[in-house]
């Protein structure tokens, strides 16, 4: 590796970045304009619908609670006990549940949680011990920001390698390079520095951008956050470079990279629970980097999560990388 | 003079298409090797395997006495038959882009003089005309100050200025004793800067020498041209029935007669009292010896 070579081709590659000004102001534009459109659509008590988690339950233990109707029940592990009350804390659950332990929770300052305890309370559930619990609503777009910048990282990490190198490789640029000294690990080096720098500093930017024009809930670590962030751009550059490796047209990378990012873009949880999904949805899902980042993110930013609590998905995006990175290196072919 | 560049025994197939078939040449030091062929011909697959593009699939290739490796790759200077330069960059940044690639390279003001690039030196690559865009490309090849350089179809699609520009910064390169492998469909720009030319056909060398050792070797005869008229024909009809020292090719609008005793041709000519006024005598050309070796159908 010649460090010479490989900083030469990144500043070119920084340098066509930044000058396609178009390509630039979509790249910032794009998610803001996702997360105030969906900061005004969802303001309002249009939406509201009342959401009990229950834990423990079964045919054995039922009451006529269960049954009323307008209510949706979701069934969660004993071992998301914890979650679970942060989510009645953020009123995202009006009400949670342990049927073995006959106790529930609700916020104190939640018009659901208080209605959904009169409703208990008269049928079948007049036993149950009430535990009470306090904190801020955290509104939609709150929960929506942490996926909202990783999906505009996936897309900016994904077409912007997989479908760059591809152009690169259709019209020439490649076939030039490789007449070069240039070593295939400088060149595809030099586009991963590239695409993760901009990614993160554009990602920043519309970060900042968000909260100066909305305001949102963070409460954990900008640290933490930016380690999220930055490996996954990492992952999901290293995916790019899978279609990056050998696809001759532009039209079949556009293809590859939608069949790529569209699933993602649905299942990883950006608009979405994925709580109320059939399980094995809910576990395909965590084949998706941005599931990991969405739901590391998210706590980092909602609940404060530290180091060890996102360690399952800072791990799982690190062998993403590693995996994809391999693959990537080792199917490229310049021409 | 030392052999810069051996080839040996060449094979490239792709498919069932034999493209390179068993090509053995050597290319001596300070020469510029003209490889000339119709479309399909081989020649540009066996240029690739020169560059070290592609990978032959049987026989050798040796810069220098040794196999294509990184000294081959720093010191040699490629232009493609068609290259583009990323998007959004000016000519110097290429230019310096290029240069920081390789560990020896020439003098970047030098350069831009002898290819005259200082009028569009700021400007974005994508900009270029057709002919500010090949001095790039050719700049670009000599980033390394190489020892060879190959040029694939320089100055197809260039107005004729532009091309005879071109041939200029070649004869530059020329007098400064680099070795150029030139692939070209142009038989006077083959004949203007080639030492010694290769023509291929089917993946295989069918001729091989210098220009004019190619064209004495071909031909002793000249050419005498008439423009058709209404009796023209009938008259050399009634000449062709009797003892000429010419053999006569029909064009759409031509009449041709190659004859190696132009004075005795012109006087049967006027025996025949046919008209002089159109008369036009040339030598042999390229172009003759590749329509005579490669045939004049056309080529998919």
């Amino acid at each position: 590796m010649r460090w010479q070579r490989f900083l030469s081709v990144l500043k070119a590659r920084d340098r066509e970045f930044v000058r396609d000004r178009s390509a630039l102001a979509w790249n910032i534009i794009f998610p803001l304009l996702i997360i105030i459109g969906f900061a005004y659509a969802f303001t309002g008590d249009s939406l509201d619908q009342y959401k009990v988690g229950v834990i423990h339950q079964s045919e054995e233990n039922q009451i006529s609670f269960y049954s009323t109707q307008y209510i949706h029940f979701i069934d969660i592990d004993e071992a998301e006990a914890t979650p679970a009350i942060n989510k009645v804390k953020r009123h995202q659950l009006d009400m949670l549940l342990n049927v073995d332990q006959k106790r529930y929770w609700v916020n104190d300052s939640s018009p659901s949680g208080y209605m959904l305890e009169k409703v208990l309370a008269g049928s079948g559930g007049e036993s149950y011990q009430k535990q009470q619990v306090q904190g801020e609503q955290v509104r939609y777009v709150d929960w929506l920001i942490p996926g909202v910048l990783g999906m505009n990282m996936m897309f900016s990490a994904l077409f912007g390698v997989g479908y760059v190198v591809v152009r690169y490789r259709k019209n020439g640029v490649l076939k030039r390079l490789k007449a070069t000294p240039l070593s295939a690990l400088e060149f595809l080096s030099a586009q991963v520095v590239s695409r993760l720098w901009l990614i993160m500093a554009i990602t920043s930017a519309v970060f900042v951008g968000c909260n100066l024009l909305i305001g949102f809930t963070m409460v954990g670590s900008y640290l933490n956050l930016f380690l999220v962030y930055a490996l996954g751009a990492f992952s999901m550059i290293s995916m790019g470079l899978i279609v990056a490796a050998r696809v001759k047209s532009e039209e079949m990378a556009g293809g590859l990279l939608n069949m790529m990012s569209w699933p993602m873009m649905f299942l990883s949880g950006v608009w979405f629970s994925l709580e109320g999904l059939h399980p094995w949805v809910q576990k395909l899902a965590l084949i998706f980097p941005l599931t990991h980042i969405t739901e590391a993110a998210r706590v980092i930013m909602l609940d404060g999560a530290g180091l060890v609590s996102i360690l399952p998905n800072l791990a799982a995006l690190l062998v993403m990388s590693i995996i994809f990175l391999l693959l990537g290196v080792l199917l490229f072919r310049w021409e | 003079m030392s052999s810069i560049l051996q080839v040996k025994q060449l094979h490239k197939q792709f498919d069932q298409l034999k493209a390179v078939n068993g090509v053995s040449f050597e290319v001596d030091e300070g020469m510029c090797l003209g490889l000339l062929g119709p479309n399909g011909a081989g020649k540009t697959t066996t240029v690739e395997m020169l560059e070290a593009i592609k990978t032959p699939d049987k026989g050798t290739i040796q810069y220098r006495g040794a196999p294509l490796n990184e000294a081959f790759r720093n010191k040699a200077g490629i232009m493609f038959q068609s290259t583009a330069l990323q998007d959004f960059i000016t000519v110097r940044e290429s230019l310096e882009l290029f240069q920081r690639l390789y560990p020896e390279v020439s003098e970047l003001g030098q350069l831009i003089e002898d290819c005259a690039l200082g009028d569009f030196l700021d400007q974005e690559t994508a900009s270029l005309s057709g002919g500010q865009r090949q001095r790039v490309l050719l700049a670009i090849a000599l980033v390394n100050d190489p020892d060879i350089i190959f040029l694939d179809e320089p100055t197809t699609g260039l107005d004729p200025q532009a091309r005879h520009n071109f041939w200029r910064l070649i004869h530059k390169i020329k007098q400064k004793k680099k070795t150029i492998v030139l692939t070209t469909h142009y038989m006077d720009e083959a004949y203007e800067l080639c030492d010694k030319i290769i023509i291929m056909d089917h993946g295989e060398i069918i001729a091989e020498g210098s220009p004019r050792d190619l064209l004495s070797k071909h031909f002793n005869d000249v050419v005498i041209k008439l423009q058709k008229s209404d009796d023209l024909e009938s008259k050399l009809m009634s000449l062709e029935d009797g003892q000429i020292t010419m053999s006569i090719t029909r064009h759409e609008s031509w009449i041709e007669m190659q004859t190696s005793d132009v004075n005795q041709t012109v006087k049967q000519l006027m025996e025949a009292e046919i008209s002089l006024s159109t008369m036009q005598i040339r030598e042999r050309t390229l172009d003759d010896l590749f329509l005579e070796l490669t045939g004049k159908e056309l080529r998919a």
